[in-house]
């Protein structure tokens, strides 16, 4: 392997036979059940799969929100399911932005305020202004959650995400709960984030279209990774349509 | 940014819930202002006496006698453990007043010619001391002169050793001995027909042959000296000049009467804050449990980007924080407030030279204190909620509430009960310890209610059974030696004397073993019918024609029952001491009592027929020249006139009593508002996307009202019998700890204070439930719908 290709595919995780067991009472529901994963530095993935085949769970374990059952993960050269709760929460606070389906931002705060909510406690921040003006929504900064709709919304949680400078941006169905123009505004701000700031994005999905602009598409079925894609050529957030 | 994002998130969240928020922080203002009211209270209250008693020194053995030489003092300064002696003059008067028909009684103390007294200093509010030598000048009590209106110059006359003599006010002074003020043989103070009056020691002896004589000493002891000890030895030193039994400042009325006061203050210093603090706590939880349940994907977002756990339980810890700040901001001023209002009410009993009342910067850091334990106790389990929240496991919003069949239906009768009705008993029975919890908080104020009437209630019924069953006479008079019973038929003869019955009190001192009291015996006959001994509960119980019958708690103090014996040793004229059978107890209200047959304390006494007293029924009409006739009579000492024991009891007492129950009635409603305001309002937040759907699906505001209601009613009369169960609970505990030798409560609370009770709880109750439903009525249906939660 060449010098610079190596230095391309620096893993940021790596996941090795990863299983999520939840107890229900008497069953067992097996969430995931042997993931082999790697994200590399840079690199815009986009996870796919059917309602209920264990996206979040997946995304939740590689975001320190939750832990695996068995199996480890790597976070570049430290290992995730050795960290306690302290250590995972500084994990999430230093280097993993979320953003989820249902935007779950702080209602009784403006825009700008559930940013500074991250800006507050980070080590490196932007200017939360700045950050929503990276998602087009500078005019809007005062507005409290119930007065935007909800493309906005997220766009607020997307600059909430990334107003931390993170290393990884995690995004849960980021366009579940929106029509097909909204989300589309809001696809094209992630894809704006990773392409600027280069910052490594993985977004979940069950909608085959948005796979279209990712580097590489992972297909989850079961809690198993069927199959993973390599795009050649991304196409941007504002040719999809579904 | 000065604030934090977080912390303006607190705020705003407050904010949002601020009807939530001042309920919550309303009842803890509550516990807070009793809190500081009765510490500092407390604490005024012992500074205030501790200062007055040591400035004005305040003796601390008191012993009356019938008359020593003046020598004798230096012999009692003898005494180990005594440091200062001061012999005195105190003898009783019949005195009568400008602007006042009916003769008053007074009691006139020696000064000194010329100079202070060593001990009971007197503190002079106006005017100035005696002219030495002079023998018509008098310091008067002030609370007599403002009863009745007199001033510096104004002039009483008083019969004095059988001789009319006008006296001159020159001064108006206070007393240590005087804090509190109460005619012998009463119940209630009656500032205007009794007073204490100091005058020149030459003046007094000449007048009572007492020349270089005395009949009264007080003592001042060292540090660290055995009261008993010097008790004992002035007690035996006296014996042979007719000593009345020596008494340490426990047995000194007034300051028994104010002691008393500190106590109550201390006991209600626990007792009350913890009633209000407790259902605080309460809602506390169930307001922070609420908001932190559904906040369940703001937590895991502030968690998902790096929030501590400890940061996220700290943010809710703010918001009680806040909220027991408000409480503080309300409760602390509120103490000052009430404090003031208790102040009036103390003036009018207790006669200090000054009293502050002050707040205390440790009493409001120990209320700070214990409202923040309080609070965060309160808000405990939900904050911990919160930081355990799995981060992840926020995501999903919290599951639909798992639901069984109720009891109801589980016994087969559910078919019987509208759906509706299911919906609320489900409700109820869904969340047990919530629901008990609530339960409790309105059987409180519900109890609050109760004890505050109870109060009323058992004095109301404490002065008929004095004025109307023990007090049978309308007027008694005192002699201030034993006269021969030809006396009773001079009084008889007396214009409007209806009725005139003898009495004989004899000051006496009663041992069992080595427990001691000295009380005095009075003489009744059997048949008489204007004094009655009437216990507690109404009933009478017959003098017995031998031995004696004493208050239960006399018998009580003294560890004896019907049938044993004790040993009274009579302190006056012969001073016999015999072994007497103890042939029956009265539950009384008051003192510690001892009564027997006439006869048979005549034969104990060694005496032919002689009384003390007499106890009369008046013709209404003439009283006025019965008082005339009275004011001239050289034998009568004291003049008791039922009327104005009962008037001075409705202007002092039964005053204070109608503060102290608005006082109650304000503090009682805002927990029953406090505790079915906050469930209401806490179910429509939890309910109003259910009961938008019912009314999208058709019910009317009134059904929907009436499911979320309906549970506030059913837990409201639910609670109103334990809390009137509760009320008479705290009303039996209030018994027995007031259960003293000064007083006793009956415990007695009428129907109507129940029926008051449960009413005020039903009006507060339905008025915050009927400010809930109008944010019913404007439920916003789309809004509500279209929310996720
Ligand atoms: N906390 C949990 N308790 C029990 N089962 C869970 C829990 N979280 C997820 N699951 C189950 O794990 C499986 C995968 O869930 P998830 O990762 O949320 O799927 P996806 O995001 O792909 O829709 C599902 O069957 C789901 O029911
Ligand atoms: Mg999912």
């Amino acid at each position: 392997m060449s010098a610079p290709a190596a230095a391309e595919r620096t893993s940021v995780f790596a996941a090795r036979g990863v299983t999520k067991v939840y107890h229900m009472g008497e069953v067992d529901v097996h969430a995931l059940r042997g993931i082999d994963l790697d994200l590399y530095a840079g690199e815009f993935v986009v996870l796919l799969g059917a309602s209920g085949s264990g996206k979040s769970t997946l995304l939740n374990i590689l975001g320190g929100l939750d832990s695996p059952t068995a199996g480890s993960v790597h976070y570049r050269d430290r290992e995730l399911t050795e960290f306690d709760d302290a250590a995972l929460t500084r994990y999430r606070r230093d280097h993993v932005g979320f953003v989820f389906q249902f935007y779950n931002l702080i209602p009784s705060l403006t825009a700008v305020e559930n940013v500074s909510l991250i800006t507050d406690i980070a080590r490196n921040p932007m200017d939360p202004v700045e950050s929503l003006r990276l998602v087009n929504l500078g005019e809007r900064i005062n507005h409290f959650p119930a007065q935007l709709s909800g493309g906005e919304q997220q766009r607020v949680a997307i600059a909430r995400a990334v107003a931390k400078q993170p290393d990884v941006l995690l995004c849960d169905e980021p366009t579940g709960a929106l029509d097909v123009q909204t989300g589309i505004l809001v696809l094209e701000a992630i894809e704006r984030i990773n392409a600027e700031l280069g910052t490594t994005t993985a977004v979940i999905t069950h909608n085959a279209v948005i796979a279209e602009m990712a580097d590489r598409v992972i297909h989850v079925s079961a809690g198993k990774i069927t199959s993973v894609d390599v795009n050649t050529s991304r196409r941007p957030a504002s040719e999809l349509d579904w | 940014m000065i604030l934090s994002a977080l912390n303006r998130k607190a705020l705003r969240d407050l904010w949002q819930m601020k009807g939530l928020a001042s309920a919550v922080a309303t009842v803890m203002a509550c516990g807070v202002a009793l809190f500081i009211l009765s510490r500092s209270m407390l604490f005024s209250l012992d500074l205030t006496q501790r200062t007055y008693y040591e400035r004005y020194d305040f003796a601390d053995v008191f012993a009356g006698l019938k008359r020593a030489p003046n020598t004798l003092a230096a012999r009692i300064a003898e005494i180990p453990g005594v440091a200062r002696v001061q012999t005195r003059i105190v003898v009783p008067v019949n005195i009568s007043v400008p602007g006042l028909d009916e003769p008053a009684t007074g009691r006139l103390i020696s000064v000194p010619d010329g100079r202070e007294p060593v001990l009971n200093r007197l503190y002079l509010r106006e005017g100035r001391f005696l002219a030495p030598l002079a023998d018509d000048e008098v310091l008067a009590s002030e609370a007599f002169v403002t009863a009745n209106n007199l001033q510096l110059q104004d002039t009483i006359a008083a019969v004095i050793n059988g001789r009319m003599k006008q006296l001159r006010i020159v001064g108006i002074v206070l007393s240590p001995e005087y804090i509190y003020v109460i005619k012998p043989g009463d119940i209630v103070p009656d500032d205007k027909h009794f007073g204490v009056f100091w005058m020149n020691e030459n003046a007094l002896s000449t007048a009572y042959d007492l020349d270089e004589a005395f009949n009264d000493v007080s003592l001042g002891l060292l540090r660290g000296a055995s009261e008993p000890d010097v008790i004992q030895r002035l007690d035996d030193l006296l014996e042979k000049y007719g000593g009345l039994g020596a008494r340490g400042r426990r047995d000194q009325l007034s300051h028994q009467f104010v002691d008393n006061e500190i106590e109550q203050n201390r006991n209600m210093g626990m007792f009350a804050p913890t009633i209000f603090l407790g259902v605080a706590a309460f809602l506390l939880n169930v307001v922070m449990t609420r908001t932190i349940n559904s906040q369940r994907e703001q937590i895991a977002a502030l968690k998902a980007f790096g929030y501590s756990s400890l940061q996220v339980g700290w943010h809710y810890v703010t918001m009680v924080l806040m909220i027991v700040a408000a409480a503080l901001a309300a409760g602390i001023p509120g103490g000052l407030w009430f404090g003031r209002v208790t102040t009036q009410m103390y003036a009018k009993l207790f006669h200090f030279p000054e009293f502050q009342y002050r707040i205390y910067f440790s009493v409001i850091a120990s209320a700070a204190g214990i409202s923040v334990v309080a609070g965060i106790v309160g808000a405990l389990t939900a904050v911990v909620r919160a930081v355990r929240l799995p981060p992840a496991e926020a995501m999903r919003p919290e599951p639909p509430a798992s639901f069984s069949p109720t009891l109801m239906e589980r016994l087969g009768l559910g078919h019987l009960v509208p759906p509706v009705l299911l919906m609320i008993v489900r409700q109820l029975e869904r969340h047990p310890i919530k629901t008990a919890l609530s339960m409790v908080a309105i059987a409180l104020a519900a109890s609050v209610l109760v004890l505050g009437n109870f109060f009323q209630d058992s004095v109301d019924y404490m002065m008929t059974a004095q004025f109307q069953w023990v007090q049978k006479y309308d007027m008694a008079i005192a002699t201030n030696d034993d006269v021969a019973d030809r006396a009773l038929y001079e009084v008889g003869r007396m214009p409007g004397v209806l009725r005139a019955e003898p009495t004989r009190r004899v000051a006496a001192r009663l041992r069992a073993g080595p427990r001691t009291r000295l009380v005095g015996i009075t003489g009744i006959r059997r048949d008489n019918q204007l004094s009655g001994l009437v216990n507690m509960d109404g009933q009478e119980t017959p003098l017995p024609p031998d031995g004696l019958m004493i208050s239960k708690k006399l018998a009580e103090v003294l560890e004896v029952n019907v049938g044993d014996y004790v040993e009274v040793e009579a302190l006056e004229d012969k001073r016999p001491k015999q072994r007497v059978l103890i042939a029956a107890t009265l539950q009384d209200f008051t003192g510690l009592r001892a009564y027997m047959d006439l006869d048979a304390l005549h034969r104990l006494m060694r005496e032919g027929p002689v009384l003390t007293g007499v106890e009369m029924l008046v013709d209404p009409l003439q009283q006025e020249t019965l008082y005339r006739e009275l004011k001239n009579t050289p034998q009568v000492a004291a003049v008791n006139v039922k009327k104005h024991a009962m008037d001075s009891f409705d202007k002092t007492i039964a005053e204070n009593l109608r503060i102290m129950k608005s006082i109650n009635l304000l503090f009682a409603v805002v927990i029953a508002v406090g505790v079915v305001y906050n469930s209401a309002r806490i179910s429509l937040a939890e309910r109003g996307r259910e009961l938008a759907t019912l009314r999208v699906m058709g019910f009317t505001r009134g059904e929907i009202s009436a499911i979320l209601l309906g549970e506030l009613a059913i837990v409201t009369l639910a609670a109103i019998p334990l809390g009137l169960a509760l009320g008479h609970a705290f009303a039996w505990y209030m018994c027995t700890a007031f259960d003293q030798e000064l007083f006793r409560f009956p415990l007695v609370i009428t129907n109507r204070t129940y029926a008051w009770a449960a009413t005020v709880v039903i009006i507060a109750a339905t008025a915050s439930g009927l400010i809930v439903r109008r944010s019913l009525d404007h439920l916003d249906l789309v809004a509500v719908l279209k929310s996720r939660e």
